[in-house]
């Protein structure tokens, strides 16, 4: 094996009309190892994956593959040359089945088949057609199908985003393999945990130049943080929630009261309240339920069983105008499924504006044009490229689908995995904009894939499994361990786990990996 | 030219005229327009003059109409084949009706099959669900079918064309078409509609991500039902408009209008997947066919080259409208 790079990029540059998104890029990647490609929202990572993967021609700057230039004009090409991506989003074409799928790109199945069970995924059915598997599932068959074909470089944009944690440790502990038998892994991800777990060195962008490549070592984290930030300064752990941030009074009856809430298979029996002023967290591994909970509360389906109070009235929402109405509002994990791409961010921020009959008239531009502003202000989108949300960074267009109920001025946001896969400093604008919210007498309900990330935010936690509501936390008793323990069934104080494992209601025997 | 050393920054001219043509989509579309005319001034000196732009313009009128509710449904993602039957069917109505009954009342009668096929497409397609092309194809051959059996009923009262309809499609004061009288106002609110107002935006969200305009609370079955009652209606008005230019009401009067009202669309930068274009554009596109068809007719071509040239040059200005505008 040399130690000449498998990889060796240097001085990309990519335009998007007149924004840049790189501009002087450089990436090496040696033989076995993991190396992390790091950068703030918009630095130019998944720019300089798609550049590197032939997704998307570069205007400039040379790509030498085992020493060869070599011109990645298409994704065939990059390809061949033994260069393979796993997107941030899904890439199986949602009305074809898994082997379909796998077929598509000349896959071989039973290689996949091994990756898939490696992978910690036991029940796959290759004939399952890929709309109907869960988004969690679909990213790792996406990396067992790239595995299946051994290229010499992975490329993996977000990997583990929107993973629970059993799938994301398996994922994990696949990709540190890959480097061992002397491929190569670039690794896009946002967790330090990870990366400080599983990478040899990162090479750092900032506003599309690379300012860094360092090797990882303990305490590296301070490094890439400030190497990434540049001369911004963001702290990178809160503090302890001041006295001003807390959540205003509650008062007496809770906002949304939900009781026995059903939804079809996915979620059996939910109960709890959500009071003004607070902010809610939702904790749940891959799939019990909460993606039924947030539609159901936001009118997206009919729930089967149960009722859902607002302010003490019970509602029935037939479509998602009702829980608009009623001052409801959903923002999705998934920001495609949110976001107008083609349209401005004014239009997509002033969408709601828009919904109901009788606002199909003439539009106050002016006004509009004020309260637009003033939303982008205050979630600080950066609007260089607002005449269309597609060319925003991924946190740009997170911004913009929660900036829209902001300027609606809704008074219940049910945030759905609102910082999956978004860099550091807008992460933390979120929580702050979340508290600020409560501060302001709102209430948002907040599922989280990162659990670190509940006692940054929420004042209570709501924590769902197989459908079943565990268990409410405080936030003081929140911490991870308490969570994951919860997450996996099992509630507070069961120390003897026998009871509640011998009970097969509770369906924690399903999980056996579970670390307790 | 030096034009690229007079140039403020170093960027080369031919990269700065892109960068323009993107940025000002109508811009490509004018130069062609006038391309065309320059050309048709050369085979036949002499041909443009006032009489020529007025008539060019009376023709390519009812056809921008038409592109227009083909603009409104492809931005939505749909299209509106029923609009030939629709004008057909209005004008029709109108000319056999005014015979014996009030103009207004003719007028109504007239609008009243614009409205129910309009109304029918919006629900089949903003309810059931039905794909746009085949609401709107199986709407129009219904429409069709109504007709003739409606001909038959009218057979022995005749038909003729209200004056004022003919003043209209025809006539001209100072050297403008009467037409523009119905045309400019109906143009302006149309761009308007798509740019200032709350359903103009919907048309676009809508034809971009309908799933992020429900969870914004849209009801997609009343945008799409209001759409294509609006579309059913305009070319209702296009089929009286018609009925005055041509004079001779018949059973397929507007259909020939229906398929290049599409390409105007397209010409002018709409995309038929959703989301992205204008109408300024279309009325540009409907001009350029209208004068292309002018180009091609005094070629003295056989009618069977015409139609391949026509074709041609319809795939190949959109082909190359596209690449220009999408240079990114």
């Amino acid at each position: 094996m040399t130690t000449s790079p498998l990889l060796d990029a240097s001085g990309v540059a990519k335009n998007y009309g007149a924004v840049a998104a790189l501009r002087n890029a450089s990436l090496s990647v040696l033989p076995g190892e993991v190396h992390a490609l790091m950068g703030a929202n918009g630095a130019g990572k998944s720019t300089l994956v798609k550049i590197l993967t032939g997704a998307v021609p570069a205007n400039a700057g040379r790509i030498l593959i085992r020493g060869e230039a070599r011109d990645i004009r298409s994704p065939a090409a990059a390809r061949r040359a033994g260069l393979l991506p796993v997107y941030q989003e899904p890439s199986l074409i949602p009305d074809l089945d898994v082997l379909s799928n796998l077929r598509l790109t000349s896959t071989p199945v039973e290689p996949f088949r091994a990756w898939v069970r490696e992978l910690g995924i036991l029940d796959l059915d290759l004939r399952d057609t890929a709309r109907d598997i869960p988004l969690a599932v679909l990213r790792v068959l996406d990396l067992a199908r790239a595995l299946a074909v051994e290229p010499d470089v992975l490329l993996l944009d977000e990997m583990t985003a929107a993973l629970p944690a059993n799938l994301a440790e398996k994922v994990l502990e696949v990709v540190r393999r890959q480097g061992d038998s002397g491929r190569a892994v670039i690794f896009i991800s946002h967790r330090f945990v990870e990366i400080s777990a599983l990478c040899d060195r990162a090479t750092v962008l900032r506003d599309g130049e690379t300012v860094g490549v360092v090797d990882i070592v303990p305490g590296v984290e301070e490094k890439i943080v400030e190497l990434m930030l540049g001369t911004r300064i963001v702290k990178t752990h809160v503090a302890a929630r001041s006295a001003a941030e807390k959540a205003a009074p509650a008062p007496s009856s809770p906002r949304i009261a939900v009781h026995n809430l059903r939804v079809g298979t996915k979620l059996g029996d939910v109960s709890f309240d959500l009071a003004d002023g607070e902010v809610a967290g939702v904790v749940a591994l891959e799939g019990q339920g909460q993606d039924e909970l947030f539609a159901a509360l936001a009118g997206s389906i009919r729930p089967s069983g149960g009722t859902i109070e607002v302010d003490g009235q019970p509602v029935k929402f037939a479509h998602p105008i009702d829980a608009i109405r009623a001052g409801i509002a959903y923002v999705p994990g998934d920001r495609s499924e949110a976001l107008a791409m083609q349209r401005s961010v004014r239009e997509n921020i002033a969408l709601p504006f828009s919904a109901a009959f009788r606002n199909w008239g003439p539009i106050n531009m002016r006004r509009e044009r004020a309260t637009v502003i003033g939303a982008i202000e205050r979630l600080q989108i950066d609007t260089r490229a607002q005449g269309e949300v597609q060319r925003l960074s991924g946190g740009n267009q997170q911004k913009v689908t929660i900036a829209r109920w902001i300027a609606a001025d809704a008074r219940t946001i049910l945030c759905f995995d609102p910082t999956r896969g978004i860099d550091v400093g807008t992460k933390q604008e979120i929580y702050k904009l979340l508290r600020e919210l409560a501060g302001n007498g709102k209430s948002v309900l907040f599922y989280t894939s990162e659990l670190e990330e509940v006692q940054r935010v929420c004042d209570r936690v709501i924590v769902i499994f197989g459908g079943k509501l565990v268990d409410i936390f405080p936030v003081e008793e929140a911490d991870e361990p308490a969570l994951m323990r919860a997450a996996y069934g099992l509630p507070r104080g069961a120390k003897a786990d026998i009871g509640i494992l011998a009970d097969p209601t509770a369906h924690a025997s399903d999980a056996p990996e579970a670390r307790p | 030219m030096s034009t690229s050393a007079i140039s403020p920054q170093s960027v080369p001219f031919g990269r700065r005229l892109k960068r323009l043509m993107a940025d000002r989509p109508l811009i490509p579309l004018v130069i062609l327009l006038v391309i065309l005319v320059v050309i048709l001034q050369i085979l036949r000196p002499g041909i443009v003059n006032e009489r020529w732009i007025a008539n060019t313009i009376k023709f390519a009128i009812p056809l921008a109409i038409l592109a227009g509710c083909q603009t409104m449904t492809m931005l939505t993602g749909g299209i509106d084949l029923s609009v030939g039957t629709v004008a057909t069917i209005s004008a029709f109505i109108m000319a056999t009706q005014i015979v014996n009954q009030d103009p207004a009342v003719a007028f109504l009668l007239a609008m009243m099959p614009a409205v129910l096929i309009g109304l029918v497409n919006g629900i089949g397609v903003g309810v059931f669900r039905v794909h746009p092309l085949i609401m709107t194809l199986g709407t129009s051959l219904i429409g069709t079918g109504c007709l003739q059996v409606y001909q038959r009923t009218v057979i022995a009262s005749g038909a003729k064309i209200p004056d004022f309809l003919a003043w209209l499609g025809t006539g001209v004061t100072w050297g403008f078409p009467n037409a523009l009288l119905l045309f400019v106002p109906l143009a302006a609110l149309i761009v308007f509609t798509l740019a200032r107002t709350g359903f103009g935006r919907l048309l676009y969200a809508v034809g971009d991500n309908e799933r992020a305009t429900r969870l914004s609370g849209v009801q997609y079955w009343q945008v799409i039902t209001a759409l294509y009652i609006t579309s059913s209606v305009l070319a209702g008005i296009t089929g009286l408009l018609y009925i005055g230019l041509i004079k001779a009401p018949s059973l397929s009067l507007a259909e020939p209008l229906v398929l290049p009202s599409v390409a105007a669309a397209v010409i002018g930068g709409t995309s038929i997947f959703g989301g992205r274009g204008g109408y300024t554009g279309t009325i540009i596109g409907a001009l350029i066919l209208t004068v292309l068809t002018t180009l091609l007719t005094i070629l003295q071509m056989p009618e069977g080259a015409r139609r391949i040239l026509f074709g041609l040059i319809v795939l190949f200005v959109t082909a190359a409208y596209l690449r220009i505008v999408e240079e990114r």
